[in-house]
């Protein structure tokens, strides 16, 4: 059996801003202090002159980043998914999206997985924030590959994307020629007893998941929802009647998230049971990553549970 | 100054006064008290100052305005009106529903805003990304921003004079309208922004302090920014809130309020007046 691949979304995100700085002369790159927990480093040091580090000011940043938007160029602006999307909400709300500026916000050590650094960094309330925000579109990528062709993507979208990556390293689950495109979700595997569908990296647990509810007779419809706004409704809708229940799994607080978009997204289509996986409402806490998912049950098996409360409730 | 230009830019200053009344007026709402207290400020930028052309508001080399205190939008609208970006007469629909004058300026609804503005604080990190967007791109165009005192209280206003200094942006030129009202009060009654020269002197920026209703003083303060290298300018401005109507001057009220029919039809008597003594 080849040994998996290992890789935190967080690289992926800096070796793609390097790849876009190679093609695009347009692209800039603001961070706060962080590069090199960002990743952005790398950009940094392809492209010194591209570069700008706006230091422990995330406000200013983004509005930096407006600015420089306004004079034609293309601008990531990275910090922690804690600070862009939670301290500089207001200045991404109304000073990138109201004028729908091209600031392309990276935004790193999302979640419960930032691991030992604890609450005050374990950001599980940002796709909240930034889906409240009209015309924002939230990139949330399961492994390596998908957060580069989010990059990509994101640079190619007109008008402001907040992209959500990871510290944690977390399992590589498509391949080279996988294809990406902004709202549009994707099928990994086909079931008809429930539908998981999970982002960032409770994708991979998902896909977990089916294989164990299989062993159990239960067939499990998988999707990928990287893009959580906009949402692909005819998917989710799809997969509800498909299927008659639904499981959603996310790194993020169960209110806002995912699992409200897709609840949002069937009940006034077609109504199945929504059962959802995610940090039920609380702070994390400090650990080792992969610990604290097991304990803020973000892992396969609570998956299970909860597909065989949803199938129950069918 | 040229006498010439002198008494064009104060019958123009008259023009915008009189505009920023007949907004707020039909609005019934508005900010008129800091926007005739920056109505100097704006008719020297608008009329003389910036390269600018109201029938290309998007070209490539403009030079940038940034209404950081954007509540006084009715003062930006009036000017731009005036400078010839769009009818005066549409200066009546401020604030209405479908209008292109928002309530603070939008880019989007009125080309020639070159930012969308209005939560405070925020504008001069604009500000900031556009002066370094010229020196990126080697653009010889300047940046414009007019600050409110009050404003300046908002934290992001001091990372931004930090990052501006570090940058050594000597394409930004920020006013900081100091009519020292805000609406709770006077500034310092507030929490007191004093003293406004030496925070931005410790900052690292020029700072040069006029009488912001005279324009020889704009004037002087803007050459002085030009030849000024390797440093933001700040020009802190002493203004007086509610300029140009009597009732107005110096009272807080009138920041946030717009004038009755009564007040408006004396508002526009007493500024009539001041354009029949310039037009003789």
């Amino acid at each position: 059996m080849s040994e998996v691949i290992k890789t935190a979304t967080r690289d992926a995100y800096g070796k793609a801003l390097v790849e876009l700085g190679e093609k695009n002369p347009n692209i800039l790159v603001l961070d706060a202090d962080l590069a090199a927990a960002t990743k952005t480093g790398a950009f940094k040091k392809a492209f010194p002159e591209r570069f700008f580090d706006t230091g422990i000011a995330e406000s200013n940043m983004m509005g930096v980043a407006a600015g420089l938007a306004t004079t034609g160029y293309t601008v990531f602006a990275s910090s922690f998914a804690m600070f862009s999307a939670g301290r500089a909400f207001e200045q991404v709300r109304n000073t990138i999206a109201y004028p729908h500026l091209n600031v392309k916000i990276g935004a790193t050590h999302a979640g419960i997985s930032v691991g030992e650094d604890g609450a005050s960094h374990q950001c599980c309330e940002d796709i909240a924030l930034m889906r409240s925000i009209p015309g924002m579109v939230i990139l949330n990528p399961a492994d390596d590959i998908e957060a580069r062709a989010a990059v990509l993507a994101a640079a190619e979208h007109d008008g402001p994307v907040y992209m959500r990556f990871g510290r944690l390293a977390v399992p590589r689950i498509f391949d080279e020629n996988y294809k990406f495109e902004i709202g549009k979700a994707v099928t990994l595997k086909e079931g008809s007893d429930v539908t998981i569908i999970a982002t960032g990296l409770m994708v991979n647990e998902a896909i977990e998941a089916a294989k164990i509810l299989e062993k159990e007779g239960i067939s499990a419809n998988v999707i990928n929802m990287h893009t959580i706004k906009p949402l692909d409704k005819d998917a989710v809708v799809e997969a509800a009647k498909k299927t008659g229940c639904i499981v959603t799994a996310e790194e993020h607080n169960v209110i806002g998230g995912l699992g409200d978009a897709v609840c949002d997204a069937v009940c006034g289509e077609y109504p199945v049971p929504v059962v959802k996986v995610g940090v039920e409402d609380t702070f994390g806490k400090s650990g080792p990553a992969v610990d604290l998912l097991h304990i803020f049950g973000l892992d396969a098996a609570n998956i299970v549970e909860k597909a065989k409360i949803a199938i129950s409730k069918k | 100054m040229d006498v010439i230009l002198k008494k064009n830019l104060e019958r123009n200053a008259c023009l915008i006064r009189k505009g920023i009344i007949e907004g707020t007026f039909n609005a019934k709402s508005g900010h008129p008290g800091g926007s005739l207290s920056m109505t100097e400020i704006i008719t020297y930028l608008y009329f003389k100052e910036m390269n600018i052309d109201p029938a290309e508001p998007l070209k490539a080399d403009r030079d940038r305005f940034v209404l950081s205190k954007g509540h006084a939008a009715p003062a930006l609208y009036s000017a731009m009106a005036h400078r010839g970006y769009f009818p005066v007469e549409e200066l009546k629909t401020l604030r209405k529903v479908d209008s292109r004058l928002q309530g603070h300026p939008s880019m989007h609804y009125l080309p020639g805003v070159d930012i969308s503005s209005g939560s405070l604080g925020q504008g001069i990190s604009a500000a900031c990304g556009m002066a370094l967007g010229a020196k990126l791109k080697n653009d010889a165009f300047r940046v414009y921003t007019v600050l409110g005192d009050g404003e300046i209280e908002e934290g992001q206003v001091w990372e931004a004079a930090m990052y501006a200094a570090a940058k050594k942006l000597d394409n930004l030129v920020a006013f900081v309208d100091n009519n020292n009202l805000q609406i709770d009060g006077s500034v310092e009654e507030v929490n007191s922004p004093y003293p406004i020269p030496e925070k931005f002197a410790a900052f690292g920026w020029n700072v040069i302090e006029i009488d912001g209703h005279s324009f020889e003083e704009i004037e002087n303060a803007l050459e002085n920014a030009k030849n000024c290298k390797g440093k933001p300018t700040a020009i802190v401005a002493t203004t007086v809130k509610g300029k140009g109507v009597s009732f107005m001057e110096n009272q807080v009220g009138w920041h946030g309020s717009a004038p009755n029919a009564e007040q408006y039809e004396i508002a526009m008597k007493e500024l009539d007046k001041v354009l029949a003594s310039l037009e003789g």
